[in-house]
């Protein structure tokens, strides 16, 4: 991400100390993760020593130090989802991507990750690509939706 | 000056002051651990828990933390107080077995046993002291806790060598865990417990008497006394 984005943003929230969660994420909204540099530049001009960002950062699990690919993965391992079928969607998704979780595929197109409830346990198993929720989701039809999305160029 | 009562005594106690120095003021014993002198309050070992109000509305509260109230009722040393203190410990030796400090504790406060699966691996209580030796002491803020629940650890951003770490050895100067316990007969054990592993001879003969209070062996002159004069009779 180029300094002259990250300083547009730092304008917006008017460089303050207590705005830096939504810094961050409108960072992230960007560049899809937090880099090392982003990270220091942002502590340097905000003034904030860069330990607290980075305590920050690794705290929330929405906030990605490592890079992530053009559309997230999100399958739900909650009880509901779980009883429903959840691991056998995950593994599916898993053989479909060559991937573990939290993993991305070598060519930056999708990224895996577990979320634990997403609270919409009716349409469970729950599998949520880029914020849009695909429910009763079961290992047939995982190939076909991670093709719509291989197709879209963001 | 704000008025409560301490273990049934009233004192009377400074306004702005935690129940911790409250109750150490007046010479009453309270363990801790991650309070230091100097350093802001944590409240991470909770093992300055006391006992506040009557009856049923009574609580647990770490005392290092809570500001004195008026007519505070506080107990340090009650039951609940015990067992609770007794469970941290056995909490802070399954978390770090190594450390001096956590095995002084666990001594003083006579626990036996643990009930926790002991992790060797694992040195770090997260107790923070080190952390805020580095900020407030050393005004560095060089490293601090990352990642969260399980995961959680105190090291520098991005476990990279900070820029802003001086090498000055603070935090390893307070670190309680840093400290090796003394590496005797029992080092491989969960507890050490040297001195509580040793039964006094004299507690059969002279129940009463605390064996403390005389010079060590002697009870075995007394018992040996009292053996000759059966003897003789």
């Amino acid at each position: 991400m180029r300094t002259a984005d990250i300083d547009r943003i730092l304008k917006k929230h008017d460089y303050k100390k207590s705005a830096l969660i939504p810094i961050l994420q409108d960072i992230q909204a960007g560049h899809r993760w937090l880099p090392m540099e982003t990270l220091k530049y942002v502590s340097e001009k905000l003034d904030i020593p860069l330990i607290d960002v980075y305590s920050l950062a690794t705290f929330y699990k929405s906030f990605s130090l490592k890079p992530r690919g053009k559309h997230v993965v999100t399958a739900c391992c909650g009880t509901a989802c779980h009883v429903r079928g959840g691991p056998k969607v995950l593994q599916e998704l898993q053989n479909e991507l060559h991937i573990g979780v939290d993993e991305t595929t070598p060519d930056k197109t999708f990224t895996l990750e577990t979320v634990r409830c997403l609270g919409a346990c009716a349409l469970g198993p729950l599998v949520v690509i880029d914020g849009k929720y695909h429910g009763q989701m079961n290992t047939k039809k995982v190939a076909s939706t991670l093709k719509k999305y291989a197709k879209k160029k963001k | 000056m704000i008025e409560m009562t301490v273990d049934g005594i009233p004192v009377q106690v400074e306004e702005g002051s935690t129940v911790l120095d409250a109750v150490r003021f007046y010479g009453i014993e309270i363990p801790t651990l991650c309070h230091h002198d100097g350093l802001s309050e944590y409240g991470a070992c909770r093992l300055c828990v006391v006992e506040i109000g009557k009856g049923e509305n009574a609580k647990l509260v770490s005392s290092c933390t809570y500001p004195a109230e008026q007519g505070l009722f506080v107990r340090t040393n009650s039951q609940r107080v015990v067992s609770a203190r007794k469970m941290l410990v056995e909490l802070l030796v399954a978390m770090c077995p190594s450390s001096k400090t956590v095995q002084d504790l666990a001594s003083a406060m006579e626990v036996t046993q643990v009930r926790f699966k002991v992790d060797r691996m694992n040195d770090c209580i997260l107790c923070g002291l080190c952390v805020r030796m580095c900020e407030e002491q050393m005004m560095a803020k060089a490293i601090g806790f990352v990642n969260r629940g399980k995961n959680r650890k105190i090291t520098t951003p991005f476990d990279l060598k900070s820029d802003v770490c001086r090498t000055c050895g603070g935090c390893l100067y307070i670190c309680p865990a840093c400290e090796l316990r003394c590496q005797g007969p029992n080092a491989d054990t969960d507890l050490c417990n040297a001195c509580l592993n040793v039964q006094p001879v004299c507690l059969k003969e002279e129940d009463d008497k605390m064996c403390f209070l005389e010079t060590c062996g002697w009870c075995y002159e007394e018992l040996g006394r009292k053996k000759k004069k059966m003897e003789k009779k």
